[in-house]
């Protein structure tokens, strides 16, 4: 059985595998840090949130600050899907963002029904129904 | 004598002594300071005897029910009453609360659109007030009775915040308690307005409110009123908003006698406890429906509002079986010349808080969604604060508070088979806004602030963009007020009031909604002045989910030394209304431009002189290249996007005149770039083995732990310290203007020197 743990990764009870959600490329452990399977890129966040300011007049311009901020990009490595951001500073160990007890987990699920797709959220609340009295009666 | 000490002396007491002891110590006491005992624990107490008497004996569910629709329907109407009559523009705007509180003072229910976090921390004055009060026979616990308080020490957010708490009794039986909470604002603090970035001790940070009577027999007392009048710079403020207050209460009262005449007081009891005990039993079940293990998230604050360095927040949370547990060791240690610190009971009122608009925004609103929830934290931190460290902009860590449950809970919630709300990146989470002070076209002195504070962008969900500018981060139902009005009284005027700007947001397969530009400038008063209370500038605040961006860096832009109405009135032609263009053009003859971070303190402003802020984005969901083409293309019409960002950021072809998508081409642009990911991207052990340093950057001023929570790093450069984490000191940083004016001493001392050799 798969559960869906994020948007991009799900984790194979049976095989105990974090998993690709959309390749279904097997990451790695589940009992590990699913990242350590993951392709990381090290951007500057001025490629992302770029100047608006120009930076020849200003020192803040909407960019974060390359020594201030860095963004980790997580791919996957088979399909190229941007699994994670991380943004951190620069040198700062990656974090070990989701540590799950995979045999908790086995047990928890062992009497619920598979499921094919994330569960959705609440249905929006219906618009009221207004009693109108016009002029037309 | 250390409580170690004592409370070791006193396990070797027998009861006749200890109690001998407790007698002297309670008649010997020199000051009340807060109670570590009430201050620390943020649960509901047990069920008192009369609680128990009428639980065990079975009550008719559907009496409780209606006693709870007649509740709150009166705290429905009394949200109202406040939010018509206050005179505080946060009271205009909705930064209040009606609440009712059992006898214990554990709080049962709040005004349904109420900032929970206000009625939240109000329980930790009631206790102290049941402890303290109620037996003393200088003050007493009488009906009629009236509290204000504001001291965060004592149990608050901030200290503009007050609060008015009244004892109900039934037939001389305490049977409940009743508060009644505005953002207030100005305080008397160093800086008009109530929120004072330039304090360095709790003594300029204005009225420290310990709970104290200042209404008798329903009636206001004109003497302690006078005090509170002659201690800050809107004596009419305080006076109106009292009047406000109380009027609440009372009308809260009445309802309340409704219900028991017609209910009869123990259906009216049993609801109170009922509703705490059935949130407690839920909270507790969804918790069990998680997955066990732990889930790390941290953040990075960029600025103290006085100088900018980095600050961590360190969060984890933690699930087995029913127990979670929120771990915010390793976070930045506490300053002790600095107003950003936070209180313990503060921070998890806001956490709480965080949890009720997010996570299970379909409980009731009560303190039990807490209460099986434990928090660890470092004593003498920036997130649990000593007695004597300033805090009345405890806000700066606390919007944080409000987004880490979140960015930690959608990695639990995302595989429940059941959900009780959307899985969602996170709300904007600065208190953007003016914050002035001065005197006003009408001759009067005031200081507050503008309620564009709740103007932060909603975060995307994991199925739909998120929305611009909905609320602040601490509550779903507050406005960003009429600019009008504010007009009307205030010498200020909007040349751009509330405009969405376009690339300011967090990028994603659905894109956080955005905050809004405003420029602002003052008219009709040589005495006024702004100041801003945010950080944000050089790190984002808002992180993204799921590969979603987070939002851009927001800097504070000034156009000084120019009288904007001159230019308006000879030369309209120059002036731009949008913040981009009129700071990259620099038009206006002798204008002097510059950006900031987001920390300014009081600064007087000129008439015409221009400043100009961004409220911001909410973060991102998912890949960008997962967006919808015809989404991108919708956010270029509306000039929320910029068609190179569409081309270069999404990856969108598309024919700029038109706005028409070339789907095929731009599938092949995505595949090319997840194929240019592939060869960017390294392998994770080969990357961090370069990545990682043992501590942080060494020019970079940073606070917090790096790699070990145990270990904090403090400062940069040679005076960087090392810190243990169980025995945290505060930290005491240089006055800026200090440290500027030793740097120009520097520079003209080595003029001289040059000149000299010359």
């Amino acid at each position: 059985m798969k559960v869906f743990m994020t948007e991009y990764l799900a984790i194979d009870l049976a095989r105990e595998l974090w998993q690709c959600r959309r390749c279904d490329h097997e990451i790695g452990p589940a009992r590990g840090n699913y990242k350590e399977g993951l392709l990381v890129y090290d951007r500057d966040p001025r490629e992302i949130h770029r100047p608006l300011l120009d930076p020849a007049k200003y020192r803040l311009t909407f960019s974060p600050h390359p020594r201030w901020c860095r963004i980790l990009e997580f791919y996957c490595p088979g399909c190229g899907t941007l699994v994670e951001t991380e943004y951190t500073v620069p040198g700062h160990p990656p974090l070990h963002d989701m540590d799950f007890d995979i045999d908790a987990l086995k047990a928890q699920w062992k009497d619920r029904p598979p499921m094919h797709e994330p569960a959705p959220a609440p249905a929006d609340e219906p618009p009221l129904k207004r009693h109108c009295h016009g002029h037309s009666h | 004598m250390t409580q170690q000490t004592i409370d070791i002396a006193a396990e070797s007491l027998s009861d006749d002594e200890r109690a001998l002891v407790d007698d002297f110590l309670r008649d010997n006491t020199l000051f009340l300071a807060p109670d570590r005992e009430i201050m620390r624990n943020h649960a509901h107490g047990p069920r008192s005897r009369d609680e128990e008497r009428v639980l065990s004996g079975e009550p008719d569910p559907h009496a409780l029910n209606l006693v709870r629709g007649r509740l709150y329907a009166a705290l429905d109407e009394t949200y109202d009453m406040v939010e018509q009559m206050g005179t505080a523009p946060g009271a205009k705007w909705g930064d209040l609360v009606t609440g009712i509180y059992t006898a214990r003072g554990d709080l049962s229910a709040i005004s349904p659109k109420g900032v929970v976090v206000f009625s939240g921390i109000c329980h930790y004055p009631i206790k102290f007030i049941a402890k303290y009060w109620a037996k003393d026979p200088t003050v007493g616990l009488s009906e009629g009775d009236g509290f204000i308080h504001n001291d965060s020490r004592y149990g608050n957010i901030h200290n503009t915040d007050q609060s008015m708490i009244m004892p109900v009794f039934h037939e001389g039986e305490l049977i409940c308690w009743v508060s009644s909470t505005i953002h207030e604002g100005e305080n008397g603090a160093c800086e008009p307005g109530g929120m004072p970035a330039a304090a360095e001790s709790k003594w300029d940070e204005g009225l420290k409110m310990s709970p104290f009577r200042i209404v008798e027999d329903f009636q206001i007392r004109r003497d302690l009123l006078t005090y509170l009048q002659n201690s800050v710079r809107d004596p009419k403020l305080q006076y109106e908003d009292i009047k406000v207050k109380l009027h609440a209460c009372v009308r809260l009262i009445e309802r309340i006698r409704a219900v028991i005449a017609k209910y009869g007081k123990d259906a009216f009891v049993g609801c109170l406890r009922k509703n705490i005990e059935d949130v407690d039993a839920e909270v507790r079940r969804r918790i069990r429906e998680m997955p066990d293990g732990t889930v790390r998230v941290q953040a990075f604050i960029d600025g103290t509002l006085r100088e900018n360095c980095l600050m961590k927040w360190n969060f984890s949370v933690t699930v087995k079986g029913e127990k979670m547990i929120l771990d915010c060791r390793g976070s930045c240690p506490e300053f002790t010349n600095r107003s950003i610190n936070t209180t313990l009971a503060s921070l998890k009122t806001c956490l709480a808080t965080s949890y009720l608009i997010y996570i299970w925004p379909d409980l009731p609103h009560n303190m039990a969604v807490f209460s099986p929830i434990e928090v660890l934290t470092d004593e003498n931190s920036l997130l649990d604060a000593s007695f004597d460290a300033p805090n009345a902009m405890s806000l700066t860590p606390l919007f944080k508070s409000f987004s880490m449950p979140i960015y930690a809970m959608a990695k639990f919630l995302y595989s429940a088979p059941k959900r009780y709300t959307s899985v969602y990146a996170s709300h904007f989470n600065q208190p953007f806004t003016f914050v002035y002070g001065g005197i006003t076209q009408h001759s009067e002195v005031t200081g507050n602030f503008c309620a564009d504070i709740n103007g932060n962008g909603g975060g995307a969900r994991f199925d739909r963009d998120g929305e611009h500018a909905v609320s602040p981060i601490f509550g779903y139902m507050c406005d960003t007020g009429e600019q009008e009005f504010n007009e009307e009284e205030l010498p200020v005027l909007r040349l751009v009031s509330q405009h969405l700007s376009k690339d300011r947001m967090g990028f994603g397969k659905y894109r956080g909604g955005l905050g809004y530009e405003q420029m602002i400038t003052a008219r009709d008063s040589d005495v006024w002045g702004f100041m801003t209370g945010g950080t944000g500038s050089f790190h984002p605040s808002a992180y993204g989910l799921f590969g979603g961006y987070g939002s851009p860096a927001y800097p504070l832009a000034k156009v000084k030394d120019v009288n904007v109405f001159d230019v308006l009135k000879s030369n309209p032609r120059q002036f731009r209304f949008d913040m981009v263009e009129l700071m990259n053009e620099q038009a206006l003859e002798g204008a002097t431009y510059g950006t900031y971070h987001m920390g300014m303190t009081f600064e007087p402003a000129a008439q015409g002189e221009v400043y100009m802020i961004c409220q911001g984005s909410g973060g991102g969901y998912g890949d960008v290249l997962e967006r919808d083409p015809e989404l991108v293309m919708k956010d270029v019409e509306e000039e929320l996007l910029s068609p190179d960002l569409a081309r270069e950021l999404y990856f969108v072809v598309f024919d700029e005149a038109t706005l028409i998508v070339d789907a095929a081409a731009t599938a092949a642009a995505r595949d090319a770039e997840r194929k240019a990911r592939l060869a960017r991207g390294r392998p994770y052990a080969e990357f961090v083995a370069d990545w990682c340093t043992a501590e942080p950057p060494e020019d970079l001023p940073y606070y917090g732990s790096w790699d070990d929570p145990k270990v904090i790093w403090a400062g940069q450069g040679e005076t960087r310290r090392q810190l243990d984490a169980d025995t945290l000191a505060g930290i005491m940083m240089p006055n800026p203007k200090d440290l500027r004016i030793a740097e120009l001493e520097a520079e003209i001392a080595e003029l001289k020197r040059r000149q000299a050799g010359a």
